[in-house]
Formats: structure tokens, C-alpha cells, sequence
């Protein structure tokens, strides 16, 4: 059984127009359990409501949502919260570090939601993404690089089943790009999560065993505004 | 981590605006305890450091400046009566004692009051308690030119058992003003919490005939003190109709206790302001909080996105904005009773020196218990909005 499993999914907005706007349609899709996938896509292709409704931050208008056997779905938000919490991790383009928390306390912010925060797993975290050294510096003090360091290591903190990461290479110099590119693959592999990695950077198609263009996954892509010419 | 701790950072994050508002809740509570449990225990002790006298017999005139004069030695006496008007109060059957006392001098500020030894050797200041001295203190006998010291004054004089001083005439020092006359402090008496313990007491006719003074005014008093029989509550009516309605030479205050409870009965209009400012102070410090958080959650949009996108309930990030409600007014009552204890402490210090009578802050009182937990409500109604506003965060929108 997939671990994540969309069928016949749809998210509509509602535009300042007044008009209802399909971001999402996406017929069927599986990810496995420890598979790293690569959704390649433009902006505008509806990657991050994507992302958003697989989290279950926003909830999808039609189909199922199926995570890890729950159907997200199905639930009530509170519920698709802490099944967030315990199943999911999360790396962003902008890292949404907490400036007020030091690098350990945003990774152990990571676990506070979904069960113990355990600071001997986020000093380890942090000590495999290179920055034991740094376990008390706050965000402010921290290159780029080294803050999606810590994303990714707050992103593996509560050891969830699936990252999603929206990408998390669009903030960084080249050689930052890989060294987060290969500390999120590895982490994963070394934990058994699956990855589901969005990004519209061609060159990454090597790195994963599965790419997928979200424009052909995403049937309502061509609908969107600003989506023309979109492969 | 929890959303205690989450909350706690919140405000350490924002250290200035947190600390203003701590400190004006700290304020608006030691304000609401001040007006309303200080406020209580200084008529309590006012009432009850009557020293024991159901009635004071003075010159006409107002019954307060009588009793303010005669029992709290403060004011100055309405005029002077003669010693036979003294005698005259002993002879009354429901009279169990009544003792003279002569005022006009002072020693460095600290009044010196004429009376008979028989006052702080038979006398029963409260229920049961009498006048003690410190050990190796003697009272002053009649005529004699000794002095016995009240605990407060001796200490403020630095005077001891076997000191010398010179009266200084009027009630407020003057320099100038020095009696030629010469007392030994022969005794000191214990702490009594009442106007006693402000006053230097010496025999009667140490005052009456001190060196300056008009001879013709040897033998008179300035007030009688007078304590009824047990029981004798319809002599109290008898003596008042007396003096005040028959007579037109004295005025009699009786019940003594009663006349310092319509003085403050007459000062509370300055109650009510007082309770107007810190209803004021309390509904500020109220909308301080709300104003403080609902401007931080503008700020922390992006922050509660991503506690949500961790997984944080909405719920969760409600109770950690009004946590943080909470948690600055809790901060600000815990401040509040010490800002109360060091004002309550500091105004004691400064009755006591004025007055004699010793105020306690700590004295239980209903509002001690009100006022904060008041405060803890305001706390908490101002930390509803903000809290909403982080509970309705569009994840989705702030997520960047």
C-alpha cells in the first residue's frame, strides 16, 4: 500500500473576482514509503497548494487525501493537525525559521506538536546537518545555507513518515543548493521517509528515482493564470 | 517545549512593551489593594488606637480636634479647662477613670504630654494590655521632673533611661524656643502600636508650669481622658447631653472611636478618586495587553503559520496568545504586591511617625484576594481578541 495516495483531487479558490478558480486537479498519484520523488514545476503550477493540501493545512475540496492509510479528508482539522505533527515534516524556500528560537529550540519546536520533544535527537539532528557548533546561534546569526540546515533538521525532528519540501534549494548559491540537496536525500534515506521534493530546477532530475512534471500531473495548471507555455 | 514555554518567549521576545505592561498592571493592583485593603486596616487601627477611652472631655469646640489632639496627638488643643472640670469628670459613677493631660511644648518635634502616673500605671490601653517599660525604666512620679519616653520617639530621639533634655516650647520644634528646665528620662515603654508611642510624657505640672508658660494657667488642662464602666453605655448618652446639649463650655467626644470614623467618612470623596484612578490604571494596563498582542500578531502572522504548519492546533496557538495574557499579568500581580508591600510598608512607616499608629499591609483583606485575581480577569478578557486573531490565521497565505 502507497504511503501517500491522491485520487481525484481538486482544491478551488475563490478569486478576488468573485470567480471560483480550480488550483488544483490531479486525477491519481502514489508515493511509496522511503521513495524520493521530484515534482517539477513552474510557479503558478500549483505546487505549494499542492503541498499545502497533501499537509492537510488546507483541505481539499473533492477526492482523498490518503496518508499513511488516514484520509486526511476525512477529518477534522484539528485531527489532519496532529496527524501533521506525527506524520509529516516540512522544508520551505524561505526556511520559516522562529527568530526568537536558537537552532536546537526551532528543532525541538519541530517535535513539540506531535508527541516528546526530545533535545538529545535534536543536538543529533543538528550535529549530522553540520551544525553542532552552533546549536545555540539563532537564525540571525546563520548563513543561508546553514538556516535550511536546520530546517531540514527540524523537518526530520519528530521522524515522520514524509517530507514534503517546497523548494528548498530557490534560496541558495550552488554549492549550498547541493549540500542541502544531498543532507535531505541522505537524512531520508537513513530514516526511512519518503520525499516528496518541488522544484522547478531541471538539473535536480537526476538525483531521484522518480520525476514527475506537475503540469501533466496537475490537470488545472493549464487553467491557471499565467501558466501558458508551462511543459 | 510547550505552549507555556512558547508563550514565556513571546514575551521575553518583546522585553520593553511586556515590561511596561507588567508594571502597569503591578501598578493597578498595588493601586486597587492600597485604596481598598490599606484603606480598611488604617480605620481599623485609627478606630482601634483609641487607646482604650470611650470618651475625651475637652474645651468647646470641635469634637475632632479634641479627640485628634487628646488621643492621637496631632492638631492643636482648642483652648484649655480648668482642673476642677477634671475632678468634676472623676466624681461621675459610671466613670471607672479619667485622667488629665496638658499639651504646648515639645522635645526635637516629639510632643511632650502632661498627665499623672496613675494613666500609664493603671491604665489598660486595649482589652487585658497595659503599659509596660523596657527593664531598668522607672515611671515619672508627680512633680517630679523625669520623663518616660514612648517606644517610638525614644528610638527616633535616640534617647534612653538616665538621658537629660530641654522641653522646647509650642508643638513644633523651634530652636529658639528652649525651656530653661532640665528632665531625665527615668523610663522607656514598650511598643504599644498606638499614639503613645510618639509622645514624651511627663507629670502633669511640668507642663502647666513650665518656665514661659502664663502662670495664670498653672492648674488648667488642655483634655480628660475617660473610660466608662463596663455597661455603663447609657452614662455615655448622659455625659453627652451633658456637655454638649446643656452645657456651653465643654464639648464632650464620645464614643471616641466614632468621631475618627466620621473624619474618614468626611475624606471619602478622596477614597473615590482614589478608586477612580485605579479603575483607570487597571482598564489601561487592560488595554496595554490587548493593544501590545493584538500589534504583535500582526507581527507573528508568519510565525503562528509555522508553529501551524508544524502542526500547532489552532486551539494551541489561541492558548499560547493568551498565555502570554496571562502569563504578563501574572507577572504584574506577583510585582503588584511587592510594589504594595514597599508602598504599604513605607505609608506605615510614614503614620506611625506622624500619628503612632502602627498600619500593617499584611493585615488579610478581601481585596488582597479580588484585586489580583480582577487583574487575572482583565488579563484574560484582553487576551481574547489577540488570541482569536492567531487562532484565525490563514496558514497558507502566511506561509512564505
Amino acid at each position: 500500500m502507497a504511503l501517500l495516495s491522491l485520487k481525484n483531487l481538486s482544491k478551488r479558490y475563490l478569486s478576488d473576482r468573485g470567480e471560483w478558480t480550480e488550483i488544483v486537479r490531479i486525477s491519481s498519484f502514489e508515493l511509496d514509503a522511503g521513495e524520493q520523488v521530484l515534482l517539477q514545476g513552474e510557479s503558478g503550477s500549483g505546487k505549494s497548494t499542492l503541498l499545502n493540501v497533501i499537509a492537510g493545512i488546507v483541505a481539499a475540496d473533492e477526492g482523498a487525501v490518503t496518508l499513511d492509510g488516514t484520509d486526511m479528508r476525512a477529518l477534522a482539522e484539528s485531527a489532519r493537525d496532529a496527524h501533521r505533527a506525527r506524520s509529516l515534516g516540512y522544508v520551505f524556500q524561505n526556511f520559516n525559521l522562529l527568530d526568537a528560537y536558537s537552532c536546537i529550540e526551532n528543532v525541538e519546536l519541530g517535535m513539540a506538536f506531535g508527541g516528546k520533544t526530545d533535545v538529545a535527537l535534536a543536538r543529533k539532528l543538528l550535529e549530522r546537518v553540520g551544525l553542532g557548533e552552533r546549536l545555540n546561534y539563532r537564525p540571525d546569526q546563520l548563513s543561508q545555507g546553514q538556516k535550511q540546515r536546520v530546517a531540514i533538521a527540524r523537518a526530520l525532528a519528530n521522524r515522520p513518515k514524509l517530507v514534503l519540501a517546497d523548494e528548498p534549494t530557490g534560496n541558495l548559491d550552488p554549492s549550498n543548493a547541493a549540500v542541502a540537496l544531498d543532507l535531505i536525500q541522505s537524512l531520508c534515506r537513513e530514516n526511512g521517509t519518503a520525499l516528496l521534493l518541488v522544484s522547478h530546477d531541471p538539473s535536480l532530475k537526476d538525483r531521484f528515482e522518480r520525476t514527475i512534471d506537475l503540469s501533466e500531473l496537475n490537470e488545472a495548471s493549464s487553467l491557471l493564470p499565467g501558466s501558458e507555455g508551462l511543459s | 517545549m510547550n505552549s507555556l514555554s512558547i508563550a514565556m518567549r513571546g514575551i521575553r521576545e518583546r522585553r520593553v512593551s511586556s515590561a511596561i505592561t507588567i508594571a502597569a498592571v503591578a501598578l493597578a493592583c498595588s493601586l486597587l489593594m492600597l485604596v481598598w485593603a490599606f484603606k480598611k486596616e488604617a480605620e481599623q487601627s485609627f478606630a482601634g488606637a483609641s487607646g482604650g477611652f470611650d470618651a475625651v472631655l475637652g474645651p468647646r469646640g470641635s469634637k475632632l480636634q479634641i479627640v485628634l489632639n487628646a488621643l492621637y496627638h496631632l492638631d492643636e488643643s482648642p483652648g484649655l479647662m480648668r482642673w476642677s472640670d477634671y475632678e468634676q469628670a472623676t466624681k461621675f459613677p459610671a466613670v471607672e477613670a479619667a485622667y488629665p493631660l496638658a499639651v504646648g511644648d515639645n522635645y526635637r518635634g516629639y510632643r511632650l504630654v502632661g498627665s499623672i502616673p496613675e494613666y500609664l500605671q493603671n491604665h489598660e490601653y486595649a482589652e487585658g494590655r497595659s503599659f509596660e517599660l523596657e527593664s531598668g525604666g522607672s515611671l515619672f512620679a508627680s512633680g517630679s521632673m523625669h520623663a518616660v519616653v514612648g517606644a517610638f520617639a525614644a528610638r527616633r530621639l535616640g534617647l534612653g533611661v538616665g538621658d537629660t533634655f530641654h522641653p522646647y516650647h509650642g508643638l513644633v520644634y523651634n530652636e529658639g524656643a528652649k525651656h530653661e528646665e532640665i528632665y531625665t528620662v527615668t523610663g522607656v515603654l514598650k511598643a504599644t502600636g498606638t499614639p503613645v508611642d510618639k509622645v514624651v510624657w511627663i507629670p502633669i505640672s511640668g507642663i502647666q508650669t513650665m518656665s514661659g508658660h502664663n502662670p495664670k494657667a498653672a492648674t488648667d488642662v488642655s483634655a480628660v481622658l475617660i473610660k466608662l464602666k463596663r455597661g455603663a453605655s447609657m452614662a455615655g448618652f448622659q455625659l453627652d447631653m451633658m456637655y454638649n446639649k446643656q452645657g456651653d463650655r465643654l464639648t464632650l467626644a464620645w464614643p471616641a472611636n466614632r468621631t475618627i470614623l466620621q473624619f474618614f467618612d468626611k475624606i471619602s470623596w478622596f477614597d473615590k478618586i482614589l478608586q477612580a484612578v485605579a479603575a483607570l490604571v487597571a482598564i489601561i494596563a487592560g488595554g496595554s495587553i490587548l493593544a501590545i498582542l493584538y500589534n504583535a500578531m500582526n507581527e507573528r502572522k508568519r510565525d503562528i503559520a509555522v508553529l501551524r504548519a508544524l502542526g500547532a492546533r489552532k486551539r494551541t496557538v489561541f492558548m499560547i496568545s493568551l498565555l502570554e495574557a496571562v502569563g504578563m499579568t501574572f507577572a504584574g500581580v506577583i510585582l503588584g504586591f511587592v510594589v504594595y508591600a514597599g508602598l504599604g510598608m513605607g505609608i506605615g512607616e510614614i503614620v506611625q511617625r506622624e500619628t503612632g499608629v502602627a498600619l500593617s499591609p499584611f493585615t488579610g483583606n478581601a481585596a488582597m484576594l479580588w484585586a489580583p485575581l480582577g487583574m487575572l480577569g482583565i488579563g484574560l478578557l484582553s487576551g481574547v481578541l489577540p488570541a482569536i486573531k492567531a487562532y484565525r490565521t490563514d496558514v497558507s497565505r502566511n506561509l512564505r
